[in-house]
């Protein structure tokens, strides 16, 4: 049956679900002038009440465990158990503002976790104090920004977004008062060096890239790019989204970055929690390393300092160390794989793709037919006759259990449907996948109103978003 | 083989085929040769059982400490059941709720959430959480000198200084001006405030319970601000609000801070949930992620993300922020604790800290060792003064097992001999007198 209260409606005046000691310590009441008049109305239940509700309306979401998530740019990974046990750990359970002596444990494991991306990533330093992707682009732009202030080029006011970025690419970059300047992509999603040529020159403080891109594809001129903006003057930030299919097989490094920031909860399998809470450490080569963030966490004969001054810094980003728990999981991880199986993540999620790619592109227009690396974007469905938008395929999936790939993005291909496959599916998993989208494909043809009508068998349908943004019910109160 | 790797030499064998080429490594043919040849210095492969061993050799190298302090980061207690539910693989692994027919879950608590967050400031509206409380008090800013088309914005000096580092680092980039106002006697000075408020000002940041922990007046800047056309940004610890006159009565625009203390355990600094909320007229010009409700194609009641028209991923150069993903399963958290402690328990553990707080600072102004800083009401911090040294302080706390109070001269020379302390409804009365204990024998 389907479960539809909200925790508010089932909430009974006077009704508890915990305790708490008596400490015995005196009431100190407080003045009350200083009250809010009437009491907060929270929710009053017991506490198998509170495990019942929540546990009904988890069943109303999807998850990793469930079923198959080929979420292009999301990377939506296996999430380890172990991952949680290691960060549940209660000695790490520690007030932030505890000395160094006495948290060297926590402080090796910002280290060697940031030594580790370094070691992965060419880069040389990393701040882990970024608390997610665009967060961490946020950050990046900002060193960016405070490298060319710092040398007195005060002209260079604009950062250069391909137009097939994430939306975050612009949007970071005005908020770190930049304005973009974006360049069209090859019909392949790669830079057009003849366009980049001419928008570099010396108002441009660097270009954002995400490599391989959004439509799956190394960027193979990469190195004569990094050569035109440095001789340019700017710099080259790394948007680490899609950092998964090199993983253990080439660096951003090597390749020219300057900056970039890497998606904890995507590459390196901390979950992705609904939205958060991620974590978007961000590196740098060793010339900017004085620019990140406070408070910096040193190394120092082989004792762990925390610098809260650091002169240079481009300042404080964050409260405290960032999101430290993400972190750990992401340290259990890295030790997990280890050196002898990097390089097979970055291989078998390219694997998984191409795989999809090859024995789908009878059934689904595929505007770049060549090698991918861990995502490839299909421009709906071949057959367009019946007008079945992507977006109906996408829905149709949900009937069949699939999470739907990511839909309308990149926003180069009108009825983008961009798929990643990490490389925790199995040949099994992704055959069965294969074999449902070209059911619905055969179902667009002889039955496209059924397609235009799914999802039939989710806990709601289709919804009228519409209405939602028309008239906003935004709150408990607003329905009473 | 690897356990997280499910492909065997058969399933790679059958794939490369059908992709019509010989061998993995040519998947990778496009990316120069030079790029390729790695020899990663990185640990090897570890088993779980290895795992467990250098996470209890990592675990052994930190010292758990007592706190008796706050200062943005409270040590209250976390009821059992919210682990267990939020680690419920669907709430856990799940996506961004962008298909909400198998996201309803993740919507339905997002908008319980937000309807907690409007219960306890007193606002219309709140969003579906921020990063912490620094960046959203940020974030705040960003909306008032949008919404205001102004450039500068007034931060009160007793704002906590890590906000105020953040707030200054993020206003600095995007090219505003940040003007503090004086602090007089532990307070937000309101003279320097008038004097410094005029049609430039797209708003005025205050906190309340502030940095020393005193419960300030915001409301006085009401009237003030609306002369001007300025916004009033209100900082608080959300929990602090189940008891604490809200912003909402006091006449703020956008309320902010960190939900931390409902519950949401150290882990050494994060994650941690910040929140934002707001009025009506202002929703439009919010941050980050909103859940509404609608209905489906059967007429069901259903929850959407709505007024997405806002975000980055359609406005892209043009958003006023480019929040995306940040701590939804924290807000779950948040929405759990509220849930279980509920109207009674949130309230108790609040007047509870603050009891245990007030209970502190009594006692230790009895060792003769301290005195009051200020002579104002404060809530779960508290700040003394002392002729002790911040050394000679840190180290004898440590040497008993408790974190001390947070040094003020840290941020302020002025400061040199004031430290802030706190606690919660965790700290028992024998704590209490082990850690006063410390100071009577001295």
């Amino acid at each position: 049956m389907y479960y539809d209260k909200l925790i508010f409606e089932i909430s009974t005046p006077g009704r508890k679900g915990y305790s708490l000691p008596d400490t015995g310590i005196p009431a100190a009441p407080i003045d009350a002038s200083l009250q809010r008049t009437a009491p907060a109305e929270l929710p009053e239940v017991s506490e198998l009440e509170t495990l019942r509700h929540y546990t009904n309306v988890s069943f109303k979401n999807f998850g990793i465990e469930k079923g198959f998530y080929p979420l292009g740019s999301c990377t939506m990974k296996y999430n380890p158990k172990i991952n949680q046990d290691i960060a549940n750990r209660e000695a790490f359970q520690i007030h932030p503002l505890q000395p160094a002596s006495t948290v060297q444990g926590m402080l090796e494991i910002y280290y060697e976790t940031q030594r580790i991306l370094s070691e992965l990533s060419g880069l040389d330093t990393f701040t882990l104090n970024s608390y997610a992707g665009a967060h961490g682009e946020l950050v990046g732009l900002m060193i960016m920004k405070k490298y060319h202030e710092d040398r007195g080029d005060l002209k260079r006011t604009k950062v250069i977004v391909p137009d097939s970025a994430h939306g975050t690419n612009p949007a970071s970059a005005t908020v770190a008062g930049f304005e973009s300047v974006e360049v069209k992509s090859n019909k392949d999603g790669t830079v057009h060096i003849e366009d980049l040529k001419q928008v570099l020159g010396d108002d441009i403080a660097g270009i954002m890239l995400t490599n391989p891109n959004t439509v799956g594809m190394f960027e193979k001129d990469i190195l004569a790019i990094a050569e035109l903006v440095h001789e340019a003057g700017g710099l080259l930030y790394y948007d680490g989204a899609n950092l998964n299919p090199l993983l253990g097989v080439a660096r951003p490094g090597d390749m020219g970055f300057d900056i970039m920031h890497i998606n904890l909860h995507k590459t390196f399998s901390t979950p992705h929690g609904g939205g958060g809470p991620g974590s978007g450490p961000v590196g740098v080569k060793a010339f900017l390393a004085d620019y990140l963030p406070r408070p910096v966490v040193k190394k120092e004969n082989d004792q762990y300092t925390i610098d809260y001054d650091a002169p240079d810094a481009i300042g404080q980003i964050s409260h405290f160390f960032g999101n430290i728990g993400v972190v750990v999981k992401a340290y259990t991880y890295l030790l997990t794989v280890g050196k002898e199986h990097f390089s097979e993540v970055g291989k078998f999620s390219v694997l998984n793709a191409n795989y999809i790619k090859e024995s789908l592109k009878d059934l689904y227009e595929l505007p770049i037919d060549d090698i991918c690396k861990h995502e490839f974007v299909f421009n709906g469905l071949k057959d367009k006759s019946a007008h079945v938008t992507t977006l109906d395929v996408a829905k149709r999936l949900l009937d069949y259990d699939v999470h739907p790939p990511t839909i309308y993005f990149p926003l180069v291909f009108k009825e983008a449907l961009m798929i990643e496959p990490p490389e925790t599916e199995s040949k099994q998993t992704i055959d069965q996948f294969i074999a449902i989208m070209r059911k619905v494909a055969e179902e667009a043809k002889t039955d496209p109103d059924l397609v235009k009508g799914a999802p039939y068998t989710t806990v709601v349908r289709r919804l009228d978003e519409a209405q939602a943004a028309r008239n906003p019910i935004v709150k408990y109160r607003d329905l009473t | 083989m690897f356990k997280y790797l499910p492909h065997t030499e058969h399933d790679i064998k059958e794939m490369l085929q059908v992709i019509g080429v010989s061998d993995i490594n040519d998947l990778f043919h496009e990316i120069p040769q030079s790029l390729k040849n790695l020899d990663l210095d990185v640990p090897s492969s570890h088993s779980e059982l290895e795992i467990h061993r250098r996470f209890d050799e990592l675990a052994a190298k930190n010292r758990k400490l007592i706190p008796f302090v706050g200062a943005g980061a409270y040590d209250h207690y976390t009821p059992s059941i919210i682990r267990h539910l939020i680690e419920r693989q669907e709430y856990l692994t799940s996506y961004t709720p962008y298909q909400p027919e198998i996201s309803q879950g993740t919507l339905q608590y997002i908008f319980e959430f937000q309807s907690i967050v409007t219960e306890l400031t007193g606002m219309d509206v709140a969003n579906a959480s921020m990063y912490d409380g620094a960046t959203a008090t940020a974030e705040a800013m960003f909306m008032a000198t949008g919404a205001k088309r102004r450039n500068k914005i007034l931060v009160s000096s007793t704002v906590n200084p890590n906000i105020k580092q953040v707030i200054a680092t993020y206003a600095h980039y995007r090219g505003l001006e940040v003007a503090f106002v004086a602090e007089q006697d532990g307070i937000t000075d309101a003279a320097d405030f008038l004097a410094k408020n005029d049609k430039d000002v797209a708003g005025l940041i205050v906190q309340s319970p502030n940095f020393y922990g005193i419960i300030e007046d915001v409301g006085q800047f009401r009237a003030p601000l609306d002369e001007t056309k300025g916004l009033l940004i209100v900082n608080s610890d959300l929990a602090s609000l189940s008891i604490l006159k809200t912003p909402g009565e006091q006449g703020a625009d956008i309320a902010v801070g960190d939900a931390q203390s409902l519950g949401v355990p150290l882990q050494y600094g994060g994650p941690y949930i910040g929140y934002l909320a707001t009025t009506s007229k202002l929703m439009r010009k919010m941050p980050g992620r909103i859940c509404g409700v609608t209905r489906d194609a059967d007429g069901k009641r259903a929850f959407v993300l709505t007024l997405q028209a806002r975000e980055q991923h359609i406005r892209r150069d043009k958003a006023n922020s480019n929040i995306c993903s940040n701590q939804s399963l924290l807000a779950l958290f948040v929405t759990i604790y509220s849930t279980v402690m509920g109207k009674q328990g949130v309230v108790e553990a609040q007047q509870k800290s603050h009891d245990a707080t007030a209970h502190l600072a009594q006692r230790l102004i009895a060792t003769g060792q301290f005195e009051a800083a200020f002579d104002r009401p404060f809530f779960k911090d508290v700040a003394l003064r002392s002729k002790l040294s911040p050394e000679v302080i840190e180290s004898t706390c440590i040497e008993h097992g408790f974190l001390g109070p947070l040094w003020l001269g840290r941020y302020d020379d002025n400061l040199a001999d004031v430290f802030l302390f706190g606690a919660t409804e965790k700290r028992t009365k024998d704590e209490i007198d082990a850690f006063v204990g410390i100071w009577e024998v001295r």
